[in-house]
C-alpha cells in the first residue's frame, strides 16, 4: 500500500493497524520506523500532505548535545542519546550533517562570568570537553565577530543537520520496511475501543490497537479526544533569517547566545546548504497556525545579528520563516504511557526534538511494551541512502560519472542551489514524492535559493507537471 | 582535461551576446559564450511584446525578436554559442568549471567576459514579512511562466497586486492582464510623482496606483489572500489578492565576480570596472546588467560592443592596469558606474602594473541612476577641488531611468589623485 493521499482509505477500519502513529513530524516518524524493525502492522498518518509539515520543518537545524539541558531530566537523557544516535545515522544514511561545533559567546560581564557555570552544567550532563576561551583566542576562531566580545565557552559536537532529509529518511525508510504513510489524514475523532480503537478521519476511519500521540503543537488536543488533559501546549514563536551563501565565510562555528536574565538571545549558524542563519525569536503566542514573521521580529533579529556579526547586513536575505516550539510551561517533555488506553502521549517536544528523535523513539517503543504491545522479533530495515542536499558533501553536478551515466544530472534547472533535473525527476519517483514545490524544495533546494523561483519558477512548474502526478 | 579558448564569454543575453558579436567578427580567435538556460538570448526571450527597437525595415522588434536577432549576430560572426551550459565557479584564473549534460569542463580562457545579468528581489530579500504562501514571485518569474505555458487564464492567479514604481511594474500588470487575472492594484512606496505608471497606470483599464504606500506583510497559508499595506498618512489596508508581483529592485547575478573575490560597487552590488569594463582580476571584464542591475537591452548591448577594444587589446598582450581613481556619487544620486577611472595602460608586462604618478586617465561616459526625482538638476563633477565639469540639465531625471553624462564630464581626471564625485542639486 505504501503512500496514500487522497480517496477513502484502505479497508475503513478493517483491517486495522497493530500500531497507529499520529503525526508524521520528525518524532511520530522516528517513531514508525522503530516499529517497522518489528513484524507490526503500523500506519503513520498526518493532516498535512507531506512529512515533516508542522514545527519539523522549521528549525534552527542544530544536533544538539544537549550540554545545557536540565540534567537529570527525560529531556536531557534522550537529547544526549539521540545526538549520538542520530550522528550516526546520518552519516549512514547520507543526511548531511556538519561538526563545527559551537561557541557561546559572552558580551558582557555577566555573560562572562556564567561561562564556567555553564562548563559545570556540560560537565553534569556529560561533556567534559568545553573549554573556555579568551578573546583574542575568539578572534582567532571568528575574526568577524563584533566588537565588545568577551571570551566565549566552546562545546565540540554541536552540529548542523538537514532537518528536512532527517524527517524524510526516518519516513522512508518506515514506509519501504511496511509501514503505511496516509497523508492529508487529519484525525478529528478517536472512538476507544477493545481490542480497537477506531479512529475517525475524513477520508474514513483507521482501526488502531494501540495508538501513539505525535501531534507536535496538537498533542493537547489529540490527547482531549481521547479525554486527557495533561497538559496545554503554548505555541512559542521562532523567527529566522537565512542569509545568502556569499555569508556563510564569516562564520566557522555555531555561535550561541549566553542565556541570562535578559532572555535567550539568538543564534548566528551555519546551515548544511551553505548559507547563515540568524534566530530565532521567543515569543509565546496563542494561535498555533501563527508561523508567520513579523516586522519588529525581522528588525529585532537584523540588529542583534548586526552585533555579532556585522558584515552579515551586507549581505541579501535568501529566506525569512518562523516556527512554534510546543511550550508546555514544564522544562521537559511530556511523554506519558497510558496503559489503560493502549495509548502514548508524546507531547511537548520543544526545542529538541530533531536531536532526541531516535531517542524518542527507542523509548517510546519502551512505554508501549507497558501497554501490552508485544513487538515480536526485530529484523533489520529496509536500507535507504537520501540523496545529498549538503554544500559540504558532493553533489550531482559536479559528479562526473553520474552525468555520463545519466545526463539529466548535467542539465542544472535550480541555478542558485545548483539543483538538476535529474534530482527533480528522483524526487517525484522517490518513495514518498512530494506534494507541491514546497516539498519538491525540501527534497531537493529546488527554487530555495536566492531568486526565489525568479530563474527557475517556470521551468521547475512545467517539470512539476511532467514527473509529478500529486502536484498543483 | 582542460580546455582552452581566447574569450569565454558567460551569459548569452545582449551583452553577453554583443560582446561575442564583436569581438568574433573583429578576429578575436576563438570565442565561447556560455549560456546556463536551454536557449540564447537571456530575459528579452520573455518579453513578448514591442520594446526592443526595430529591425532594418523600421518594424518594430518583440523580445524575442530581438533576443533570435542578437544570437545569429553573434553566430554569423564566428562567435560559438554554447547552451544549457553553467558556469559555476572558478578553477584557477581565467579558468572557469563548467557543467553541461555532456558532463564536466574546466575551460580556460585568455579573456572572460562576465554577462550574467541581474534579477528582481524576491519578497524574502525584501524582507517582507507575513505567511509564505503561493502566489508570490517577480516579474521575471512571472514573464517565464507565461511565455513558457502561454496566456492561459488562471496561470498567475485571478486577482493580483504589483508591487513597484518601476517601468517594469507596467510590463508585470500588462503580463498578468495577458494571463487572465485582474489587477487590484499598483503598490509604490514613491511618492505619486515618482512613479514609471501615472494617473491609473496609463492603462486603457486602469489600474489603481497606491503611491507612497509600503507593503507590510503577505497573508494566507496554503495560497495568498491579501497584502497589507500602509499609505503614507499611516492608513493601512488588506488588499484581497491571490498573487503579488515585485518588480524591479534589482541585484546583479554577480556570483561568479564574489567567487573572484573582487571588489564590488556599493551602489549597484556589480563589480567595481573601469571605463573599459575591466574588473580588478587581470583578463576579467564584465558588462550588462551584471554591472548595475536593469537597463533597457540597448543599454547592456551597446556595453557589451564597447567592451570589444580592450579585450583585444588583452589579447595582445597589453598591461592590465592597477590602481585608478574610484568614482562615487553624492546627494541624491544611488550609482554611478564605472566605478573607477583607471590610468591609460602602457605597454609592457601582461598582469597587473601599478603606474607612476601622475597619469590623466582616460576620459570615459558615465552612467548615473537618481534616487528620486530631480526636476532640472545641476550635476557636478569633482576630483577634490577640482571641478571637471558643472551643467544644469534641461530634463527632469527619474528614479527607473539613469543618465549618461558624455566623456567630456572626466576629461582632466588626475589618475593619481583622489576620488572622483559626481553630484546632483536641485
Ligand atoms: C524555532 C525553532 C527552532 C528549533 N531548533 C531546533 C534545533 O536546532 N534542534 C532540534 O533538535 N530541535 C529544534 N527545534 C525543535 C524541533 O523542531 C521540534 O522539537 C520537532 O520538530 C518536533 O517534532 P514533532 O514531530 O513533535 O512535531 P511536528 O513536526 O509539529 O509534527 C506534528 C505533526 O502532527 C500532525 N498532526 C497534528 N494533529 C494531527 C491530527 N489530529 N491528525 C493528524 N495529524 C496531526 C501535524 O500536521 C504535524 O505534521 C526547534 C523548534 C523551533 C520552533
Ligand atoms: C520584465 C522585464 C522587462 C523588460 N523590458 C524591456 C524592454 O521593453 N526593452 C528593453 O530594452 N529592455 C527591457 N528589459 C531589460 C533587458 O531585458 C535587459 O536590459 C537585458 O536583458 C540585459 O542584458 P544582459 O545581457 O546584461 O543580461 P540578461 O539578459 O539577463 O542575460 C544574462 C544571461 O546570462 C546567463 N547566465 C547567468 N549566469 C550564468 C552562468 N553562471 N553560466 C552561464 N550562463 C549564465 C543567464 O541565463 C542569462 O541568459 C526588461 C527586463 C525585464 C526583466
Amino acid at each position: 500500500m505504501g503512500v496514500t493521499r487522497r480517496g477513502p482509505l484502505p479497508g475503513d477500519g478493517d483491517p486495522a493497524y497493530d500500531v497507529v502513529v499520529v503525526g508524521a513530524g520528525v518524532v511520530g516518524a522516528a517513531i514508525a520506523r522503530a516499529l517497522a524493525r518489528h513484524p507490526l502492522r503500523v500506519a503513520l498518518v498526518d493532516a498535512a500532505d507531506d512529512v515533516g509539515d508542522g514545527t519539523s520543518k522549521a528549525n534552527t537545524a542544530i544536533l544538539h548535545t544537549g550540554f545545557d539541558a536540565v540534567p537529570g531530566t527525560l529531556e536531557a537523557r534522550l537529547v544526549r542519546e539521540g545526538h549520538r544516535l542520530l550522528d550516526a545515522y546520518a552519516r549512514q544514511t547520507g543526511i548531511p550533517v556538519e561538526p563545527l561545533g559551537a561557541l557561546l559567546v559572552a558580551w558582557d560581564e555577566q555573560q562572562r562570568a556564567a561561562l564556567p557555570r555553564l562548563a559545570q552544567k556540560a560537565e553534569r550532563n556529560g561533556h567534559r570537553t568545553t573549554r573556555l576561551l579568551s578573546a583574542p583566542e575568539l578572534a582567532l576562531r571568528e575574526p568577524h565577530l563584533g566588537a565588545g566580545a568577551l571570551a566565549a565557552l566552546e562545546v565540540p559536537g554541536e552540529s548542523v543537520i538537514c532537518p528536512w532529509t532527517t524527517t524524510l529518511a526516518y519516513a522512508t525508510q518506515a514506509v519501504r520496511s511496511g509501514v503505511d504513510l496516509h497523508l492529508s489524514c487529519r484525525v478529528e475523532e478517536v472512538r476507544p475501543g477493545d481490542p480497537y480503537h477506531r479512529l475517525v478521519t475524513r477520508r474514513g476511519v483507521l482501526g488502531a490497537r494501540h495508538l501513539v500521540n505525535a501531534c507536535g503543537l496538537h498533542a493537547d488536543g489529540f490527547d482531549a479526544l481521547l479525554g486527557r488533559a495533561d497538559f496545554t501546549v503554548t505555541p512559542r514563536r521562532g523567527q529566522l533569517v537565512v542569509f545568502d551563501k556569499f555569508a556563510r565565510d564569516l562564520v566557522r562555528h555555531i555561535l550561541l547566545p549566553v542565556p541570562g536574565p535578559l532572555g535567550k538571545g539568538v543564534l548566528v549558524s551555519p546551515t548544511v546548504y551553505g548559507n547563515v542563519m540568524l534566530g530565532p525569536t521567543a515569543e509565546d503566542l496563542d494561535d498555533k497556525t501563527a508561523t508567520g514573521t513579523t516586522a519588529e521580529g525581522l528588525a529585532g533579529l537584523r540588529e542583534q545579528g548586526g552585533r555579532i556579526l556585522p558584515a552579515l547586513l551586507d549581505e541579501e536575505v535568501t529566506a525569512v520563516y518562523a516556527g512554534l516550539r510546543a511550550a508546555t510551561g514544564q522544562e521537559d517533555y511530556r511523554i506519558a504511557a497510558h496503559p489503560a488506553l493502549r495509548y502514548v502521549t508524546v507531547g511537548g517536544i520543544r526545542s529538541t526534538g530533531l536531536t532526541a528523535s531516535l531517542a524518542i523513539a527507542d523509548h517510546v517503543l519502551g512505554l508501549l511494551a507497558d501497554c501490552g504491545l508485544d513487538p515480536g522479533p526485530e529484523r533489520p530495515l529496509a536500507p535507504v541512502r537520501m540523496p545529498n542536499l549538503g554544500e559540504s558533501f558532493p553533489r550531482p553536478y559536479r559528479d562526473a560519472g553520474l552525468i555520463a551515466r545519466n545526463a539529466e544530472f548535467g542539465a542544472i534547472v535550480c541555478h542558485c542551489e545548483r539543483v538538476t533535473r535529474g534530482e527533480i525527476r528522483a524526487a517525484f519517483t522517490s518513495t514518498i514524492p512530494p506534494a507541491g514545490p514546497d516539498g519538491l524544495r525540501r527534497r531537493t533546494r529546488a527554487r530555495g535559493g536566492r531568486c526565489q523561483g525568479h530563474f527557475c519558477g517556470a521551468e521547475l512548474r512545467a517539470l512539476s507537471e511532467e514527473y509529478g502526478e500529486g502536484t498543483r | 582535461m582542460t580546455r582552452t579558448v581566447d574569450v569565454l564569454v558567460v551569459g548569452a543575453g545582449p551583452a553577453g551576446l554583443a560582446a561575442a558579436a564583436g569581438l568574433a567578427a573583429a578576429g578575436a580567435g576563438r570565442v565561447e559564450v556560455l549560456e546556463r538556460e536551454t536557449d540564447a538570448g537571456g530575459v528579452p526571450r520573455h518579453c513578448v511584446r514591442p520594446g526592443f527597437g526595430s529591425d532594418a525595415l523600421g518594424r518594430p522588434l518583440d523580445g524575442p525578436a530581438y533576443a533570435r536577432r542578437a544570437v545569429r549576430a553573434a553566430s554569423r560572426a564566428g562567435a560559438t554559442v554554447r547552451t544549457g551550459v553553467s558556469a559555476t565557479g572558478w578553477a584557477a584564473p581565467l579558468t572557469l568549471d563548467v557543467t553541461a549534460p555532456t558532463g564536466l569542463e574546466r575551460i580556460r580562457a585568455r579573456a572572460v567576459v562576465l554577462a550574467t545579468g541581474a534579477r528582481e528581489r524576491p519578497r524574502s530579500a525584501r524582507l517582507v514579512p507575513g505567511s509564505r504562501p503561493a502566489g508570490v514571485l517577480t516579474t521575471g518569474e512571472l514573464q517565464r511562466t507565461v511565455a513558457r505555458f502561454g496566456a492561459r487564464a488562471g496561470l498567475a492567479g485571478r486577482r493580483a497586486v504589483v508591487v513597484g514604481g518601476d517601468p517594469v511594474a507596467r510590463h508585470a500588470v500588462r503580463t498578468l492582464r495577458e494571463a487572465g487575472a485582474v489587477v487590484a492594484a499598483v503598490v509604490c512606496e514613491r511618492p505619486g510623482t515618482a512613479t514609471a505608471l501615472g494617473v491609473g497606470g496609463a492603462f486603457a483599464t486602469p489600474v489603481p496606483v497606491l503611491s507612497g504606500t509600503v507593503v507590510t506583510e503577505l497573508t494566507g497559508r496554503g495560497r495568498l489572500t491579501g497584502v497589507a499595506v500602509r499609505a503614507g498618512d499611516g492608513r493601512t489596508a488588506v488588499l484581497r489578492c491571490d498573487t503579488v508581483v515585485f518588480t524591479g529592485d534589482w541585484i546583479p547575478d554577480h556570483e561568479l565576480v564574489r567567487l573572484l573575490g573582487v571588489p564590488l560597487a556599493p551602489g549597484t552590488r556589480g563589480p567595481v570596472t573601469d571605463g573599459d569594463f575591466r574588473t580588478a582580476e587581470p583578463g576579467v571584464f564584465a558588462v550588462g546588467n551584471l554591472l548595475h542591475g536593469g537597463e533597457p537591452a540597448r543599454r547592456a548591448a551597446a556595453e557589451g560592443r564597447a567592451v570589444v577594444g580592450a579585450v583585444l587589446a588583452r589579447l595582445a598582450g597589453r598591461p592590465w592596469p592597477a590602481g585608478g581613481v574610484p568614482v562615487a556619487t553624492e546627494g541624491p544620486l544611488r550609482w554611478v558606474t564605472p566605478g573607477l577611472l583607471g590610468p591609460a595602460p602602457v605597454p609592457g608586462t601582461s598582469e597587473a602594473v601599478s603606474l607612476p604618478p601622475p597619469v590623466p586617465a582616460p576620459p570615459v561616459p558615465l552612467l548615473v541612476r537618481p534616487e528620486r526625482r530631480l526636476v532640472r538638476p545641476v550635476l557636478t563633477v569633482r576630483q577634490g577641488d577640482v571641478l571637471l565639469g558643472r551643467e544644469r540639465l534641461a530634463a527632469t531625471l527619474v528614479p527607473w531611468r539613469s543618465v549618461r553624462l558624455g566623456p567630456w564630464w572626466t576629461d582632466g581626471v588626475d589618475g593619481a589623485g583622489g576620488p572622483v564625485v559626481v553630484a546632483a542639486e536641485e
